[in-house]
């Protein structure tokens, strides 16, 4: 019951964080939107890591990109990359006070750009503009949140199972 | 699966070699599936079929972008929609007004359009002259100012018409302007004619606008209301057979030797913006040509003139011949 409620949560954030990668916004807020997918896997990877493994990030990108419609693989690798570095870096991750982590949280961010803008360069793709950089701090300033609602939920719904 | 919840076991630092190369192999795939996507078509493929399950997940992310839209069309655009509205309704009212203009030149079109036809089938030299004054009082004399004067050859005594009758004759010349009598003055008077049985009477102003008097008619002429009132010509002022009015009633003079009856001028002596200023008389002086001619036809009349060519209409040539001979 409890890792049917726990995967569900899982589950439910992975949605929430696609259709709200998806969602259409008006031309001006689009640069500011995070990498949601990014931010609630990061979390995942925190806490329990046993449930996002390698592979599923891999394949949770490859959705990612068919519903995007971008270049199939991008966030896959993107994904795995950030997947290896924060599972390397889990355990100090993990105990980091809020500020810290979110900083962590920041450079994960960053270099998933810094991913993002190595691939686009490989393919031949024209440089992006300068509010490409914004997003990454709206997701740092995004990450706290997220953090306490996630482990808000995941604490009730393991009280309401206990 | 199982090689994940094994590296969970191990302490924390503890990274295998394994762990590496799963990332190594993971994004070689990545980036040959890139590789693929950009140089091949096939994923194209792909991407199509996928479409169907794609299509509802982007139906569904664009669910709360459209409700905000058409909440932000039923509620905050209140203040955009009144401004409309005014904006609107100012249109609307320039555009009432332009188009009440056009219908005001389209009047005053057809109104010269029928002067025109009227200069044209009388054959006339007329002037087109603008009413810029109007005296109508009741112990006054009726009269209308014109636009033209001496300067724009205008005399004393010239008749004045309009699309639909006689007007009045031109009773005081000045430079730039002129006064015309109107036939429903009290002093005024024309020679007429009825149309329907020839009957020559005279034809008087009252005073009003709407109404002439005819005060001696015999009793025994037949008069019916309806009859029309042309002029007759006599006196040589104005035009024969120009319309001057309909006879309304007829009834007993306060003599009772005649009748009289009342006519109803056919001119809109208070309406009209344009008249029209009949020029010199073709025909110098005289009485109107018999109405028929008796007889037998011009080319079969005389030998003391040389006859015109049978060929040509009886009816038209011979007009002007009797006014001369008599």
């Amino acid at each position: 019951m409890r890792v049917r409620g726990i995967n569900g949560l899982f589950w439910g954030g992975v949605l929430a964080s696609l259709l709200f990668q998806l969602a259409p916004l008006p031309t001006v807020l689009l640069p500011f939107k995070p990498y949601w997918l990014a931010l609630v896997l990061i979390y995942w990877m925190i806490e329990v890591p046993e449930r996002v493994p390698l592979g599923l990030c891999f394949a949770l990108g490859l959705v990612a990109d068919l519903l995007c419609g971008e270049m199939v693989g991008e966030q896959a690798l993107r994904l795995c990359v950030l997947c290896f570095i924060v599972v390397r870096f889990r355990s100090r991750l993990r105990f980091f006070p809020m500020w810290q982590q979110t900083l962590a949280v920041l450079a994960l961010l960053l270099n998933d750009r810094v991913v993002y803008l190595m691939v686009h360069a490989i393919a031949g793709d024209p440089p992006p503009e300068r509010d490409f950089w914004y997003a990454p701090a709206v997701g740092m300033f995004a990450w706290p949140w997220l953090f306490l609602l996630l482990d808000d939920l995941r604490a009730r719904l393991r009280s309401a199972d206990a | 699966m199982m090689a994940i919840s094994a590296n969970n076991t191990t302490p924390l630092f503890g990274e295998g070699a394994s762990s590496t190369l799963r990332l190594v192999v993971y994004l070689v795939a990545a980036i040959a599936l890139m590789i693929a996507d950009r140089r091949g078509g096939w994923l194209e493929r792909l991407r199509a079929n996928t479409g169907v399950v794609v299509e509802p997940v982007w139906r569904l992310a664009a669910v709360p972008a459209q409700w905000a839209r058409s909440a932000r069309i039923a509620l905050a655009d209140r203040h955009e929609l009144s401004e409309q509205n005014a904006e609107l309704s100012r249109q609307l009212l320039l555009a009432q007004t332009r188009l009440r203009r056009v219908e005001a030149v389209q009047e005053q079109n057809q109104r010269l359009q029928e002067l025109l036809a009227v200069q044209k089938t009388l054959g006339l030299s007329v002037q087109l002259a603008k009413v810029i004054d109007i005296d109508f009082g009741p112990y006054r004399r009726q009269t209308i100012v014109l636009d033209l004067g001496s300067d724009n050859g205008v005399k004393v005594g010239q008749p004045v018409i309009d699309a639909r009758g006689l007007v009045g004759q031109i009773a005081e010349v000045r430079p730039h302007s002129c006064t015309v009598l109107l036939i429903s003055d009290k002093s005024h008077a024309v020679p007429v004619r009825i149309e329907r049985t020839g009957l020559r009477t005279i034809a008087r102003g009252t005073g009003a606008l709407d109404t002439l008097e005819l005060p001696s008619i015999p009793t025994s002429a037949d008069v019916k209301p309806g009859d029309k009132l042309v002029t007759s010509g006599l006196g040589g002022r104005f035009p024969a057979d120009f319309p001057v009015g309909v006879i309304r009633s007829v009834g007993n003079g306060a003599s009772g030797m005649f009748a009289s009856a009342v006519a109803t001028p056919d001119a809109a002596l208070d309406r009209s913006a344009e008249v029209l200023v009949l020029h010199e008389l073709a025909n110098p002086v005289g009485p109107p040509a018999p109405a028929e001619e008796f007889g037998p036809p011009v080319s079969l009349k005389g030998s003391d003139e040389p006859a015109p060519p049978v060929a040509t209409a009886p009816a038209s040539e011979p007009e002007p011949t009797p006014v001369e001979e008599r």
